[in-house]
């Protein structure tokens, strides 16, 4: 591995789980925040005002930068994958905060799915496009 | 009408990822996280035609996804979406030109075969 290489990979370990995290807490309070029905169009506005959603939505937008940085060195075909182990740490927070129930299906997807994240993870490099045209506007 | 938020947030998600990734491409790698030099790149941003493009999708997305969550549980609703693992995978081989190689096929397709199952 080349030592560019190795910068991109260590610059991603460190974003890739802010962006997780982000990301689940994010969609965490704004379910636990969310109403049983959103009936009407303005619905959609004014339930962004209760607390809870109003913190989810901070901690989607902070994903959303984070993300955006992380894509500025490295490919989505690898970020799409190693930032997937997020939805299996969402449906886990639904179980254990939520008390939603998670069958043996749902523990072998989530199973899949982190098999899934350490192979594209550990196994490929970050940015296959070259270094060149990622720095020409700086 | 939880599987028509679905589609939406899907098709929303995996155009703005894609803009995103030309967005974030053309602008260059972020290498200085000052908050003077943030706001630099935010005001660079706020200019990429591509970013901008991706914003308005990505909100698209996030108002399907409130409604989505409105009518189904917490651990349906984010598996459920990830299905644009496969959409954004091709796209980034397509579209970005990426150079997607075995390993990432594979990986990929066991994301989405557990996506598969964690939403059934």
């Amino acid at each position: 591995m080349t030592q560019e290489a190795a910068r991109l990979r260590l610059k991603t370990r460190l974003f890739a789980p802010v962006v997780v995290l982000s990301g689940v807490l994010g969609n965490y309070f704004m379910k636990r925040g969310m109403p049983a029905t959103l009936s009407f169009p303005l619905d959609y506005i004014t339930v962004l005002f209760r607390p809870y959603v109003a913190l989810g939505v901070l901690l989607l937008v902070f994903w959303l930068l984070t993300r955006m940085a992380l894509l500025s060195w490295a490919d989505l075909s690898y970020v799409v994958p190693v930032t997937s182990v997020g939805y299996a740490l969402t449906a886990l927070a639904g179980q254990v905060f939520l008390h939603e129930t998670i069958d043996w299906k749902r523990w072998a997807g989530i199973g899949l799915i982190v098999a899934g994240v350490a192979l594209v993870g550990a196994g490929t490099d970050a940015r296959t496009f070259p270094a060149k045209q990622a720095e020409t506007r700086r | 009408m939880r599987w028509m938020f679905v589609g939406i947030i899907v098709a929303a998600t995996a155009a703005g990822e894609v803009l995103q990734a030309a967005g974030m491409r053309r602008h260059g790698e972020v290498r200085d996280f000052r908050p003077s030099a943030i706001g630099r790149a935010m005001t660079a941003l706020a200019r990429n035609g591509f970013v901008i493009a991706a914003v308005a999708a990505m909100a698209v997305a996030f108002f399907a996804n409130l409604g989505l969550l409105s009518v189904a549980d917490l651990s349906f609703a984010v598996p459920a979406t990830a299905i644009t693992c496969v959409l954004e995978t091709v796209l980034a081989k397509y579209v970005l030109k990426e150079r997607v190689n075995g390993l990432r096929w594979v990986g990929a397709s066991l994301v989405i075969c557990g996506v598969a199952l964690v939403s059934q």
